[in-house]
């Protein structure tokens, strides 16, 4: 951003305000772009597809693979299923999330931003559809500058229409993550499906268009806190894509003529291949900078380049930083301080000192910390996950009063008990107390006389709350707080979850 | 803004010209879009608060062309919420009390009309937890004076206790034994001896047999022969172990010779018969009820 208008002439009044540079970005070919496309497939299919696998999950629950059932309060998540209590998976995987986007900022720099951002990803398929409307970088160029004709009408409104197509398809696959997706599809056509849903389709839809189709690497520049935050995260030995000018400087076009004036020669002839290519519209021969998302596509168009030319590969490379000041050090004439290919080259190719990429970098202290947490993180949630109960008991002592005299000396408490039943089938739990002596209990609704153990059928998946009233004998008080247990217990899979509850009475005097 | 701009050494931006103790402000342009966001919020902003309720007047603030207003808001919420309660809400109306009690859904639905209600208008002399005191009775026990299945909570709710503006109102009376001197002060000492017996309290033996004489010839008419109490009448039990007014010896002698005898108002007048019915059933589930 920093090369505007007035430079030339600081004379001139300065503009505050920068109009948004044209990018054509031109189409690389490469194993970066292959690995992108890739990328992008996937991702998209994950996205797109996801809320159309079913799961099987019998009678009592829905059918959805990956559903977000809000109005019921359930995450479901192929044969995960979620309550609300247990939202702390959720919070462990984002924590996971974020540490996994730590290690991987400190080994491939921003990788996240390359390769597998939405915005990224959703710029690069509009991309093709430009490209496929349009032509490559030049023909969109000329076409741009050109005037309006038939033709060009006819090709941007074709482009905006499978622009906004796209965009619709991107809010709509949305939506179905939060209800039966077939049924919605319906309900969308039909005019019959929630406001919210039409609301949310459009937001995406507008979003989509605006940031993929206009916007572009202005979100990243200006909108995204991830390449302030992640750069922040880069160390000397994280790979980023570098320009190796210890190699490439000084460019130089003619060769011939160079070499016949005995002027040093880098491998970089300028060609311009790495800046075309650039969706940020950058040039990476400035060094590391701000708007560099690392998508190595100018690594892709300078290999290829390079290759034409004979050269080695590698002009513009994943390198680290201190590889990268090593290599500048070496190539770097002392007396004159200005680049010489010539020091790093014997006639075998590159000298020995050089430092090319080394798998060891992978393997330093920070990376394996960084792992180390993430994936202990990732069995602690494993381990829980494993280990959790699908049969719970919640008891709420009534608060006012916490006794009652009953006529004939007895104390009675009551009591809130939950029943959780987080399976798909319907269950009798039995509830039963144990510790309280001579106290029995009774439920109201239960048609069944008082006792210390009651069946209660619980609804599939559901939580059964019951008003229970647990009365001891005037005998048997104690006076002041007695512990007693509670048991919800499954006798059929003999899951048992035992509580801890009080029983109150007044002080004995 | 200034006129001598330069080239910052090091990062090659221009500068703005602005200058304080040797630092220079760099001029990184905004973008030009986010410039023109910020305008299109302005005008948002107008049209907002011509839209809607904003600017402040003398007697109101403008009602805004959408003619939208929070009262309102919360009139159509309140509707709708009374609209999707009103098929219960006739069931109540139309069913008999136990026929309510036995469906499971309606049940649940009164127990919680019944527990709202409860708490605007019973909590004041009953409590928010319904456990009464001093002097106005507990509704979680299991002593009822004027009886404790459904339907006669109901109909105490309805007509009241000693409540003259009702005449269906329940009334008892108990005589002053000591205040219009029907009984010797020491016959009075005596029975209430004899009531700490039957109630299985600490008592005085011998006081107690003079009392029972007394008890039997005074009291038993209402209370019974044993002091088990009678819903008709609105005679509380006096062998049990729940005390209205009191159970310690002076404080029965208090009740004998002076009664207080509370009035609860009927509600027949002032709350719906439907809300009235979730009351008696939200009470008959408190865990005392007959």
């Amino acid at each position: 951003m920093s090369n505007i208008g007035t430079l030339d002439d600081p004379s001139e009044p300065q503009e505050l305000y920068a109009a948004r540079k044209k990018i054509f970005p031109k189409r690389a070919t490469g194993d970066f772009r292959r690995l992108k496309w890739i990328i992008m497939i996937v991702t998209l299919a994950i996205y797109y597809v996801t809320p159309w696998l079913r799961w099987d999950r019998g009678p009592y629950a829905p059918d959805q693979a990956v559903l977000v059932d809000v109005a019921n309060r359930r995450f479901y998540f192929f044969f995960i299923e979620i309550w609300p209590q247990e939202f702390y998976f959720v919070a462990g995987m984002l924590v996971m999330a974020g540490i996994g986007l730590f290690l991987v900022t400190s080994v491939v720099g921003r990788a996240w931003c390359g390769y597998t951002c939405p915005q990224t990803v959703w710029t690069d398929l509009f991309l093709v559809v430009e490209r496929f409307m349009e032509g490559d970088r030049n023909a969109r160029m000329k076409l741009d500058a050109a005037p309006y004709t038939f033709d060009k009408l006819r090709k941007r409104v074709i482009k905006h229409v499978i622009w906004l197509l796209i965009a619709v398809a991107t809010g709509g696959a949305w939506i179905f993550y939060f209800a039966d997706a077939p049924t919605l599809l319906v309900e969308l056509f039909t005019g019959e499906a929630a406001f919210v849903a039409y609301a949310t389709v459009a937001v995406l839809t507008a979003t989509t268009y605006t940031f993929g189709g206009h916007m572009r690497e202005q979100v990243c520049n200006y909108m995204c806190p991830w390449p302030r935050i992640q750069a922040a995260m880069l160390d000397e030995d994280s790979l980023v894509v570098t320009y190796n000018d210890w190699r490439g400087e000084p460019r130089t076009h003619g060769r011939k003529k160079a070499a016949a004036a005995g002027d040093p020669m880098g491998d970089c002839v300028d060609c311009n291949a790495c800046v075309v290519v650039c969706p940020a519209g950058i040039d990476i021969r400035e060094g590391q900078q701000m708007e560099c998302i690392t998508c190595a596509l100018c690594i892709d168009a300078c290999d290829d380049i390079m290759g034409k030319l004979g050269r080695e590969k590698g002009l513009i490379s994943y390198s680290t930083l201190s590889d990268y000041n090593t290599n500048m050090a070496l190539a770097t004439d002392p007396e004159t301080s200005t680049i010489n290919p010539d020091r790093i080259r014997d006639e075998n190719g590159f000298i020995e000192g050089i430092r090319h990429f080394d798998w060891r970098i992978f393997l330093r202290p920070r990376t394996l910390l960084y792992f180390s947490v993430w994936a202990m993180i990732g069995i602690g949630l494993l381990t829980a996950l494993v280990m959790r109960d699908r049969l719970g008991v919640n008891v709420q002592h009534d608060r006012n009063p916490i006794f009652v005299q009953m006529s004939d000396g007895g104390i009675r408490n009551g009591y809130t008990v939950k029943i959780l039943n987080m399976v798909q089938e319907p269950r009798v739990i039995f509830l039963s107390l144990e510790g309280l002596p001579g106290a029995t209990m009774s439920i109201n609704g239960l048609d069944q006389p008082d006792g210390v153990s009651f069946a209660v059928p619980v609804e599939p998946d559901q939580l059964r709350a019951l008003r229970v009233f647990v009365r001891q004998p005037a005998a048997y008080i104690e006076g002041g707080s007695t512990q007693f247990h509670l048991i919800a217990e499954d006798k059929q899979s003999n899951e048992m979850d035992i509580y801890e509850a009080v029983f109150e009475a007044p002080e004995v005097k | 803004m200034a006129e001598k701009n330069e080239i910052d050494e090091f990062s090659g931006v221009e500068t703005t010209g602005h200058d304080w103790d040797g630092i220079k402000e760099l001029n990184n342009p905004l973008p030009r879009w986010w410039l023109w966001t910020f305008y299109a919020t302005i005008v948002f902003a107008i049209g907002y608060t011509i839209a809607y309720p904003a600017w402040p007047g003398i007697s109101g603030a403008s009602k805004g062309l959408l003619g939208w207003s929070s009262r309102a808001n919360v009139s159509a919420d309140i509707a709708a919420v009374e609209a999707s309660r009103s098929v219960f809400a006739e069931k109540i109306l139309n069913m008999e009390l136990a026929e309510i009690e036995a469906d499971t859904d309606l049940l649940q639905f009164a127990i919680a009309g019944g527990s709202s209600a409860f708490k605007v208008n019973c909590s004041q002399c009953h409590g928010a937890g319904a456990a009464g005191g001093g002097g106005y009775p507990n509704l979680l026990d299991d002593d009822w004076i004027w009886g404790g299945d459904v339907e006669q909570i109901y109909l105490t709710l309805q007509h009241g206790i000693r409540y003259d503006a009702d005449e269906d109102t329940r009334f008892s009376d108990m005589p002053a034994f000591g205040a219009d001197e029907i009984l010797e002060r020491s016959d009075i000492v005596d029975a209430a001896w004899y009531v700490r017996q039957i109630s299985g309290q600490e008592s005085d033996a011998e006081a107690a047999l003079r009392g029972q004489t007394v008890y039997e010839d005074n009291c038993a008419a209402c209370h019974g022969d044993n002091g088990e109490g009678d819903h008709d009448l609105g005679a509380p039990n006096l062998n049990d172990a729940i005390w209205l007014y009191g159970g310690s010896h002076a404080e029965i002698v208090a009740q004998i010779s002076r009664p207080q005898q509370g009035v609860m108002p009927g509600w027949a007048g002032r709350l719906s018969e439907a809300t009235t019915k979730q009351l008696a059933i939200y009470v008959h589930s408190l865990g005392g009820g007959e």
